[in-house]
């Protein structure tokens, strides 16, 4: 069993550190497809990669409901971690999800599944942090949207391959929808629910 | 030849020393003192601490120094300080029908358990100006009694064993108290949001409200069940000592108005209730959030919302004293930009006007409209 | 006493990752009002309390911040908005408006063009376009749900019936990203064609009214108007007096009371800019009225 002091650690300056990984996200979310990197580091627990772990520092806490894959509900370590450094309610029911965890793409869930918000309160919904294999190479998607000027080519490899296909359903149902950030250990991609895929290369 | 304004620095660092100075006054007259105004103009710190939502009258009566005795001014830098500070949690709910009262009085009853008390009231005072009271007045020792034994139940709680009162909402056990200074507040909102807005309003909105209730915009028959003033303990349970641990005593002002009744098919009619609770003694407020609260029960209770006090939207968005003078008095910034675009945009209406005007009156046109 | 100490930047963290949440999410959803739970400053409500808080939560100790108030960093309310992050949060700060990485603003944006590095956070008075023609919030959020925004067409032409214009000259609506009518604060209408398709992250700041709203880069801005009367800027019909200027936002400056005028930038870091560059203006243009200047 892990104890407390044994858990890998927070942020060594909680103040700086959050601000600079809430720039990192934020222009991650602004600019769409566009690789942003995470420089602060803090101790990654279990299957969470670093910068997972950064922006789990930086936005949850008592107030963001968390929802968790099973790869990551497993790890005794990323629940400890987690209730320790951040105190976020850990919740079986995604659709009332501030955040999900997903380790194993794979496995994702259905995104109907996730909150959506409502036509009055769009931003009630579940931001889904994905944790893929690559953010520098793989597949090609070329992007379009807000934030994007013209087209954007994101080189991803990424579970589940169909992602985003399924991330057609924010188009129908836009202004609700889900909000996806990609990481790759300190890589960091948002693909809000404005983005669109024109095309994708092999 | 034209150089722009400059210099809005050192403009500002004066402005704020003539403040300080003016603050002082002269300096021949002795400078007031946080005890005076704590002990002396007690009631300005009881309202500070209301609307500031923070009881400390050590700093409740700093705030009315530095504000140069504007309560807002007051009020706002209370507010500006406690939202700096942590939040450990919300404290069990205080008891008042354990307080230990100095005043209280109901209307409903000529008589009533414990006894009616009047306690520091300017309640029959004639407003006569007191000339003895402008230097060195030592007031006469007050009347004493031994402190009474005997228990002061509410008179909300006298009519609820009959049923003849609606029984007062329990809150679920482990439910979270609402926070608007923490949340977004959402319309329409609940009674602890509701309450928790009317105790921060302002002492003159609700009066003004509260009255308009009276000559019959939202009319609910109100009768003063009780009105008490006194001390009440405030306990809180720390998540690890697992128990409720005494903070201290506070003073608290708590009015219960009696309503018109309610009642259905299935439900026996009974009277309603209106709460007010406030900080330190101050019965003005506490009367007037219980009318508003009454209020803006309506819907819950079925009634008709026409009136502006029924309006929760209307008393909730307008009711904060600290946002409407940030609102009201944000119109002495600079606004050139914006008023140039409109300058721009009249002098261009008035140009078209005056031409359509011009061709109108022009001879050809006379003419036709003569022909 | 309790002797106050305060974080970098003046908010505590859970206000600050309160607010970051409701950035991202505006970013998210272009144009929409984001709901938070907006502190009480130690400054007035309606003085830039939501530009403020926004600031806060972005600024990291690498930026540099500059302050406008009607295009002008040495209006009082810029100043003391810039010292009080210099004082809490210890930034550098300037003037130029390319070196800045965060512009806060009031009622102007800035006639430089902005780039790719750059935050532009508007402080935000009424956040809710539709607010002066229906003042319930349940009702107005209801239209934004639906996306039904007749009310506000009804009104523009309203004004035109009257006066043969629309009569909006600043706070011209616009809607964002073909979906949502947005306030722009109350920039003169001379603005807004620089919110299209700018490459800064553009953030807006609601204290009072509690709401946070976003322009993402690159996203579509067009100002609400009729095939038949096209959105037209305000232009002016002089140059600037100082750097002679033709295409900036202009201050008018009452030189006496017998109808002398002059026209100058209201964008003073442009204006000195140009200056600086050799470019001059009359120092004397009034076109209302023509006044020589001792």
């Amino acid at each position: 069993m892990t104890t407390i002091a044994e858990l890998p650690p927070g942020f060594a300056d909680k103040v700086l550190s959050a601000q600079s990984t809430f720039r990192s996200v934020m222009d991650a979310m602004a600019r769409p497809g566009l690789v942003q990197r995470i420089v602060p580091m803090a101790g990654a627990p279990g299957p969470m990669m670093r910068g997972t772990a950064a922006i789990a520092l930086t936005l949850f806490d008592h107030d963001t409901p968390l929802w968790l894959d099973a790869q990551m509900a497993e790890s005794s370590d990323v629940l400890k971690w987690l209730k320790f450094h951040t105190g976020a309610p850990v919740v079986q029911d995604s659709s009332i999800a501030a955040f999900a965890l997903i380790s194993d793409g794979g496995a994702l869930p259905p995104l109907e599944r996730f909150a959506l918000g409502s036509s009055e309160y769009p931003d009630r919904s579940t931001t889904v942090i994905v944790q893929v294999d690559g953010l520098s190479s793989g597949r090609a998607f070329e992007l379009r949207g807000p934030g994007i000027d013209g087209v954007a080519t994101l080189q991803a490899s990424i579970k589940p391959f169909d992602l985003f296909e399924r991330l057609r359903m924010n188009e129908a149902l836009f202004p609700r929808g889900i909000d996806v950030v990609l990481v790759a250990d300190d890589a960091v991609v948002a693909i809000p629910r404005t983005t669109r895929v024109v095309s994708k290369g092999s | 030849m034209y150089v722009a304004v400059k210099g809005g620095e050192r403009a500002i660092e004066n402005a704020h020393r003539l403040l300080a100075h003016k603050r002082r006054g002269d300096q021949n007259v002795a400078e007031i003192s946080l005890d005076q105004i704590s002990e002396q103009l007690g009631l300005a710190v009881d309202r500070v601490m209301s609307e500031g939502s923070l009881y400390d009258r050590e700093l409740a009566a700093l705030a009315i120094k530095q504000a140069r005795g504007d309560l807002i001014e007051a009020i706002f830098l209370v507010r500006a300080f406690r939202a700096t500070l942590p939040r450990f949690g919300a404290s069990e709910p205080v008891d008042t029908g354990a307080m230990r009262v100095q005043r209280r009085v109901s209307a409903t009853f000529k008589d009533i358990p414990g006894g009616q008390i009047l306690g520091p009231t300017f309640d029959y005072t004639h407003r006569l100006l007191d000339p003895s009271l402008a230097e060195g007045f030592v007031p006469e020792t007050p009347a004493a009694a031994e402190a009474s034994t005997v228990p002061t139940p509410r008179v909300t709680d006298i009519l609820g064993r009959d049923g003849l009162i609606e029984s007062s909402p329990q809150a679920a056990d482990g439910a979270s108290v609402g926070d608007l200074t923490r949340e977004p507040l959402n319309f329409p909102a609940d009674r602890d949001l509701r309450l928790q807005n009317l105790a921060r309003g302002d002492e003159g909105f609700l009066l003004a409200m509260g009255y308009s209730t009276q000559r019959g915009y939202g009319r609910n028959h109100p009768f003063v069940g009780e009105i008490r003033f006194g001390e009440v303990e405030v306990e809180f349970v720390a998540e690890d000592v697992g128990f409720a641990v005494p903070l201290g005593a506070i003073e608290l002002t708590e009015c219960q108005m009696v309503n018109q009744f309610k009642g259905s098919a299935t439900e026996a009619p009974c009277f309603t209730r209106g709460y007010g609770l406030a900080f330190g003694q101050s019965e003005r407020k506490t009367m007037s959030m219980a009318l508003v609260d009454r209020a803006l029960r309506a819907r819950e209770l079925g009634e008709e919302a026409l009136a502006p006090a029924q309006d929760e939207e209307f008393v909730m968005s307008h009711s904060d004293n600290v946002q409407a003078t940030g609102f009201v008095e944000h119109l002495k910034l600079p606004h050139y930009v914006d008023f140039q675009s409109e300058l721009g945009l009249l002098r261009k209406l008035r140009q078209e006007f005056a031409e359509a005007f011009a061709d109108a009156n022009a001879p050809d046109a006379m003419k036709e409209a003569a022909e | 006493m309790n002797a106050p100490a305060y974080n970098f930047a003046y908010l505590d963290e859970q206000t600050k990752r309160m607010i970051r949440r409701a950035i991202l999410k505006a970013i998210a959803i272009p144009g929409y009002q984001v709901p938070f739970a907006s502190r009480e400053m130690p400054m007035p409500y309606g003085w830039g309390t939501g530009g403020v808080q926004v600031t806060a939560a972005i600024l990291g100790p690498q930026d540099v911040l500059k302050v406008i108030d009607q295009g002008s960093d040495d209006t009082t309310n810029a100043i003391s908005i810039r010292k009080f992050f210099a004082k809490t949060a210890g930034v550098a700060t300037t003037t130029a408006t390319d070196e800045a990485t965060v512009i806060q603003t009031r009622h102007r944006i800035p006639e430089t063009a902005l780039h790719a590095s750059q935050v532009l956070v508007y402080q935000v008075p009424i956040p809710e376009p539709l607010r002066f023609l229906e003042p319930r919030e349940t009702e107005t959020r209801r239209m934004h749900a639906l996306a039904e925004y007749g009310l506000m067409h009804v009104k523009l032409y309203e004004d035109i019936a009257r006066f043969g214009h629309i009569a909006t000259a600043y706070a011209y609506p616009v809607k964002v990203n073909a979906r949502y009518v947005m306030d722009p604060s109350p920039t003169p209408k001379f603005d807004n064609p620089k919110m299209d398709n700018c490459p800064a992250l553009q953030l807006f700041g609601a204290g009072r009214e509690k709401r946070i709203y976003a322009i993402p880069p690159y996203t579509q801005v067009v100002s609400l108007d009729f095939e038949d009367h096209p959105f037209e800027p305000y232009r002016f019909n002089a140059p600037c007096a100082l750097c002679g200027a033709e295409n900036s936002y202009l201050d008018e400056i009452v030189t006496d009371d017998k109808g002398g005028r002059m026209f100058v930038c209201s964008d003073t870091d442009y204006c000195e800019g140009r200056q600086a560059a050799g470019h001059h203006g009359s120092l004397s243009a009034a076109p209302y009225k023509e006044k020589a200047h001792g």
